[in-house]
């Protein structure tokens, strides 16, 4: 296989004293789509937040095309193609549809492409044209999933990393949602982290997986083995 | 009628004195939720800062020639100066405490309006300093109602930078990712956005406003002094309360009714000439008792920053 093109290497990370990751070693490839399950509070929305910089490695290191990121500031990141849906979303909620669209392409400066990205992006979520002029904190929660991922469609990420997007939401908007992440990595061929509580749904789009316990990465194999071993079906697969 | 019209334009352009000072309030308090108490520094300074340059200007006789070219460059330097004093302020004072305790920055924020005020005093005296008023003098009358070229350049230049900022903060790349920043740190790294050069940003152009204040405080009232800040700094800050801490339009909107209620009382009440100063206490504590959101605070929405 090719150079992994994110990779995390022994990271641990501490809220005050607290211990949240007690070293967590992966791999992503370029154009894969590799899922992270594991129960509430295992570290799954830590480790994005590590991988982004919001929270610091204690120790360890983060790499990105090949280059050590974990001393970074966070906001260079997103110009390199890093780019995270966070959990909840966070939409900025006085900010309209649009504007919140425009954030992300921030960093960008080729208008004509921000333009196409904005129309691609409402072709893809029809809802958010006919919503662009109100606040993002106005829309319903899936509406603002939505929201978030076009948000990070507009910087045009080479790995995304997507946490718990179906957090809430309708089964429908679920599928929906999917639907989508599936087709930005088929089209774009952008590399897909996706964090889920929803295993069944991940593992099924995921070409691998990682299990995360209390900090610590458990098990690791292909979406498909997880899907059928017999330990994961009954923690995660509710069976 | 026409006393009450009187009041009225004067009322105005008090008012948007405060408002422009009020700005800078509740601009920073939008974005790191602090009361930056050295705010009213920048207005002396700039009070200050513009008196200089004027009188420089003066010394060499350009005063008497290009008056409203002295002025205008006088401002603009000042409102420069003003802006980067405050950037200094921001990282030497604030920003070593951003993860520190609210109090912290409160204490930090506290020392630097002494220091500040009286390093203006060390440097430039305890005495009244004279701005030069010659060009303003004159007026327009208007069936009855006197206003001042003074006033008018008051209200003009308020007028100008009111909307330069608002279009700054609500059409602009840059005034997004400061309406972005005010409401989400992490998120807004998230998509790129330097949030230290953005809360930098916030501070310079909430004291270059500030300081284009001051000047026209020196104007109007035809001096200034290094404890100029203080007084005007409480009313402005009243101004922000009043409007809802945080929320732009408000801080714009409660600087002229402060002003508008202060030279109305001090027109309609008996000796209100006396305490004017305490009307806008009194709006203050009555604002923090009875709507401690301000009138635009929880309602609007959209316009907190
Ligand atoms: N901001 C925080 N402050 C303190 N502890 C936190 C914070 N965020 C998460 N934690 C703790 O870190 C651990 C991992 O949390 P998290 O990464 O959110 O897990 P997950 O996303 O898998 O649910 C949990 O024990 C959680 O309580
Ligand atoms: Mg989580």
């Amino acid at each position: 296989m090719a150079e992994p093109i994110l990779e995390m290497q022994g990271v641990t990370a501490h809220y005050g004293r607290i211990q949240a990751l007690k070293g967590i070693s992966l791999k992503v490839f370029p154009g894969e789509i590799v899922t992270i399950i594991g129960a509430n509070g295992a570290g799954k929305s830590t480790t994005l937040m590590t991988i982004c910089g919001i929270v610091r490695a204690t120790a360890g290191e983060v790499r990105y095309r090949g280059e050590v990121i974990s001393s970074q500031s966070p906001d260079v990141l997103p110009a390199r193609g890093l780019i995270q849906v966070p959990e909840g979303r966070r939409i900025f909620p006085r900010l309209t549809v649009s504007e919140n669209l425009d954030m992300g392409a921030f960093f960008r400066k080729d208008e004509d492409g921000i333009r196409r990205d904005r129309d691609l992006v409402f072709e893809l979520f029809p809802v958010l044209k006919e919503r662009r002029r109100q606040p993002g904190g106005t829309l319903s929660g899936g509406e603002q999933q939505m929201l978030a991922i076009g948000r990070a469609i507009m910087g045009r990420p080479t790995v995304l990393l997507l946490d718990e997007p179906s957090l809430g939401l309708a089964p429908l908007i679920v599928q929906q949602i999917f639907r989508i992440v599936k087709s930005i990595s088929e089209e774009n061929k952008t590399t897909i982290v996706l964090v889920e509580q929803n295993a069944n749904l991940a593992l099924n789009l995921a070409s691998r997986g990682y299990v995360l316990e209390t900090g610590s990465v458990v098990l690791e194999d292909d979406a498909r083995a997880l899907l059928e071993n017999p330990d994961i079906r009954k923690a995660y697969l509710g069976e | 009628m026409e006393y009450f019209f009187q009041q009225f334009i004067n009322g105005i352009t008090l008012g948007g004195v405060y408002a422009l000072f009020a700005l800078g309030y509740t601009m920073v308090y939008g974005i790191i939720q602090l009361i930056n108490f050295a705010h009213g520094e920048f207005f002396a300074a700039g009070g200050y800062v513009g008196v200089i340059v004027l009188s420089f200007l003066g010394a060499h006789g350009y005063m008497g020639t290009h008056p409203w070219l002295c002025l205008a460059f006088s401002l603009v330097l000042t409102m420069g100066y003003c802006a980067m004093l405050a950037m200094a302020v921001e990282k030497i004072a604030y920003k070593p405490l951003r993860r520190s305790t609210r109090l912290s920055v409160l204490l930090s924020a506290l020392g630097m309006s002494i220091f500040l005020q009286n390093g203006l005093m060390l440097t430039q005296g305890v005495y009244d300093k004279a701005y030069p008023t010659a060009f303003v003098q004159g007026g327009l009358d208007i069936g009855g109602v006197r206003i001042s070229i003074m006033q008018l350049l008051i209200l003009g230049l308020t007028a100008v930078l009111l909307f330069i900022l608002n279009a700054l903060v609500f059409r602009t790349r840059i005034g997004k990712a400061m309406r972005a920043t005010a409401q989400d740190k992490v998120m807004s790294a998230l998509v790129g956005i330097n949030s230290n050069r953005i809360i930098s940003l916030t501070f310079a152009i909430g004291a270059g406003l500030a300081a284009a204040a001051g000047i026209m405080v020196g104007l109007y009232y035809g001096a200034v002094r290094y404890d100029m800040g203080f007084v005007p700094g409480v009313k402005a800050f009243a101004a922000a309360v009043l409007g809802g801490i945080g929320n732009i339009t408000g801080a714009m909107l409660g600087g002229f009714i402060i002003g508008m209620v202060e030279i109305m009382a001090a027109a309609y009440v008996p000796h209100g000439g006396e305490y004017k100063d305490v009307f806008a206490f009194i709006i203050l504590i009555a604002v923090l008792y009875f709507m401690p959101t301000g009138i635009m605070g929880e309602n609007v929405d959209d316009t907190r920053v």
